[in-house]
């Protein structure tokens, strides 16, 4: 029972959406992502939902925080420069208030204002994030629309599961394609209970999101971290901020230990593996199989899930390869958490480019040539 | 010809009171004033003096910064 | 005798005030929890509050209230209302972060006619960081950031943000009240009550701005602080109705 469906990348992530019950839309037309924007703007309305251009992308974040607030799933659209400016509220609502959200991030090349060519340099940013302080995001990294839809379902879903902002990082290349699709049904989730949202008070107790004090009215519940005693370094009633982050930190480790999502291949017998992600990996895959066909014993780590990171996997892995290559378009962002994962037990290349330059199979397989003629077999 | 008079009070919550000086300032018949009693926050605290010329008009609640007038009380007297 | 005053029952009362002593913040939230209770939409109402002393400093409403980062309230409140239309909402914000921080979002909430209500409250600097310059400083006011007196040279002339959100058509109803007599405490509270009246006829955006007293901020004394609103502030900020429903 399939919805087969063929659209450009940017708007089946609208669709799915939507099918995962997204009603709150708000966005700022940016090149590559604007296809979503008008997406949004005309199925939105027609769900039942609320479709709102912002100003910039400070307020469309900020619009997002307060739909969040109230329960209602939302999401933006946005590429680099505009992502950017979104920092400071994501790790508010990702650190402090523990609000979902879904963001779409499409790449363009960097830095700064950058220009109109695939990239994967909003890699570090987004897992590691922008904004202060000690705060984590889902973020998934799909290689085709179907997964970018795949991936825009379990983003909603976890997010309200987690209550931890989610971002689909996509890029200029992969919005830009328009592919056949499933879009499915709606995934089969637990039903979560947002007893923090701020609908009005009827029938229970006030609630204050997002910055609560000590001493506040013990008739009103609190949804968020406690500032104000921490501020000042005094003692405050209820939850102190260091609980509040150990608290989160376990939050993330549990996120860690059951929401990673890898493709892997070839990992059985590879003495040397692969390591990409989205639309690297993609291009890729043609050299892994023409690789494989020459008799050379090269496997792929594919990362789905940039943040939670295979790092178990990468570790295991290590103590039986010779030595990784990362593919990445960037100038090495996705190569230091592989390097962290591994620890040294084994080497880890970059393949990088940069500049809207793609990888491309007639590229990188004499590079895994070379690597795989100058290191032992550990068979 | 009939006359009327009100007469009123108040309730103070002396914890909350900051001794602002605002409700003795703008009380019409001046029966407010700071007293030489502080509170747990070291705040000196204000004190209805002259009960009897209290005439309930709430200016002091109006005016309290802190919400510390908790209740005014008044009754008119028909002549 | 009968009781003819009692506390809101939209302000929560079990805690103190953490204001300097004369701070018209406590007021102004008194005023507005006791327009909520005789509107009778405490469990109806949703609070946006900004940054500043009013928000970080023990919050006393007793209704579901969410923090907005610095300026960007009304974007929250924005999504608020058109989710939930039926419901009043406002935002609470102090005068650094809605006309430096937030001209943005103000801005462009009033033009839309966003229909919720928006309360600016105006003690001429940022009270909670010691009472530096803001954009609405008058001209001459010694701050912390501005030890010589405000200078139009070096700093600039101070806003009108109100006068120009009262020029656009999204904006139905727009005031400018001040805390410093009980005469214009009860205006004040009545251009609160009327602003929350037409967001509930859904006409557009509607905004009271409420001078309040800084003492601590303005080096002055609580009754000193009176006088400098009304001798001062109010030369540049004179009060009344800046726009009214047609």
């Amino acid at each position: 029972m399939g919805r087969p469906m063929f659209m450009n990348c940017n708007r089946a992530v609208i669709e799915a959406a939507i099918l995962s019950g997204c009603r709150f839309f708000s966005g700022y037309p940016i090149t590559p992502a604007t296809e979503a924007l008008e997406q949004a703007s005309h199925r939105m309305a027609a769900m039942g939902g609320v479709f709102l251009q912002g100003e910039s992308e400070l307020s469309v974040i900020n619009m997002l925080m307060g739909a969040a607030s109230i329960g209602v799933r939302c999401m933006t659209a946005t590429s680099g420069a505009g992502f950017a400016l979104m920092q400071e509220a994501l790790s508010h609502m990702a650190g402090i208030v523990e609000l979902p959200c879904v963001i779409l991030n499409v790449s363009r090349g960097g830095p700064g204002f950058g220009n109109l060519t695939p990239t994967q340099g909003d890699y570090r940013i987004a897992t590691r994030g922008g904004g202060p302080g000690d705060y984590r995001c889902l973020v998934f990294g799909p290689s085709t629309v179907q997964e970018a839809v795949d991936t825009t379902k379990l983003a909603f879903a976890l997010a309200d599961k987690y209550r931890i902002p989610a971002i689909v990082l996509s890029d200029q290349m992969l919005a830009e394609t328009s592919e056949a699709f499933d879009l499915g049904e709606p995934l089969a989730e637990a039903p979560v209970d947002k007893w923090w949202a701020t609908t009005g008070c009827k029938g229970r107790t006030a609630v204050y999101l997002g910055r609560a004090q000590a001493d506040l009215s013990p008739r009103a519940e609190y949804g968020g971290a406690l500032l104000t005693p921490n501020l000042l370094g005094l003692e405050g009633g209820g939850e102190s901020f260091e609980s509040h982050m150990l608290r989160l930190v376990e939050k993330f480790r549990r996120i860690e230990a059951a929401e990673v999502r890898t493709e892997t291949l070839y990992l059985d017998d590879a003495d040397l593996v692969v390591v990409a992600f989205g639309t690297s990996a993609r291009l890729i895959r043609p050299a892994i199989e023409e690789a494989r066909a020459r008799g050379l014993r090269v496997g792929l780590i594919r990362p789905i899930t940039l943040w939670p990171f295979p790092s178990r996997l990468l570790a295991e892995t290590a103590t039986h390869v010779s030595e990784f290559l990362v593919v990445e378009m960037s100038l090495g962002q996705l190569v230091d958490d592989v390097r962290l994962a591994v620890l040294g037990q084994a080497p880890v290349r970059l393949f990088s480019t940069l500049g809207g330059v793609i990888p491309r199979p007639e590229t990188v397989l004499p590079e895994i040539e070379r690597l795989l003629s100058v290191v032992p077999s550990r068979a | 010809m009939a006359t009327a008079k009100a007469h009123g009070t108040i309730d103070v919550d002396e914890e909350r009171c900051k001794g602002c000086d605002l409700c003795v300032h703008f009380c019409p018949p001046k029966v407010l004033r700071l007293s030489g009693r502080r509170n747990s926050l070291n705040h000196r605290v204000v004190e209805l003096w002259d009960a009897a010329r209290c005439t309930g008009c709430e200016i002091c609640a109006h005016v309290c910064p802190d919400m510390a007038i908790v209740a005014v009380y008044r009754e008119v007297v028909r002549a | 005798m009968e009781q003819v005053f009692r506390q809101p029952t939209s302000a929560a009362l079990e805690t103190t005030y953490e204001f300097c002593a004369g701070c018209g913040h406590g007021t102004s939230l008194r005023l507005v929890s006791e327009v909520i209770d005789e509107l009778g939409l405490r469990e109806e109402t949703i609070g946006v509050l900004g940054v500043g002393c009013y928000s970080t400093n023990p919050v006393l409403f007793d209704f579901d209230c969410q923090f907005a980062l610095h300026g960007r309230a009304p974007a929250m409140a924005t999504a608020v209302k058109r989710l939930l239309p039926d419901r009043l909402v406002f935002t609470l914000q102090g005068d650094g972060d809605l006309t430096a921080i937030g001209t943005t979002e103000i801005v462009h909430a009033a033009t839309r006619g966003e229909r919720f209500t928006t309360i600016m409250l105006n003690n001429s600097g940022y009270g909670e960081t010691g009472g530096q310059m803001a954009p609405t400083t008058v001209i001459g006011q010694r701050t912390p950031s501005t030890p010589r007196g405000r200078d139009v040279a070096m700093d600039g002339h101070p806003t009108r943000m109100t006068q120009m959100l009262a020029l656009l058509d999204g904006a139905t109803y727009v005031a400018r009240v001040a805390l410093n007599t009980p005469v214009n405490i009860a205006r004040a509270k009545r251009a609160i009550r009327r602003a929350f009246e037409v967001q509930r006829t859904g006409q557009g955006f509607s905004m009271v701005e409420v001078l309040t007293a800084c003492p601590s901020g303005w080096r002055l004394s609580t009754l000193e602080a009176m006088k400098w609103m009304e001798e001062v502030q109010m030369k540049t900020y004179p009060l009344g109705d800046l726009k009214v429903p047609a």
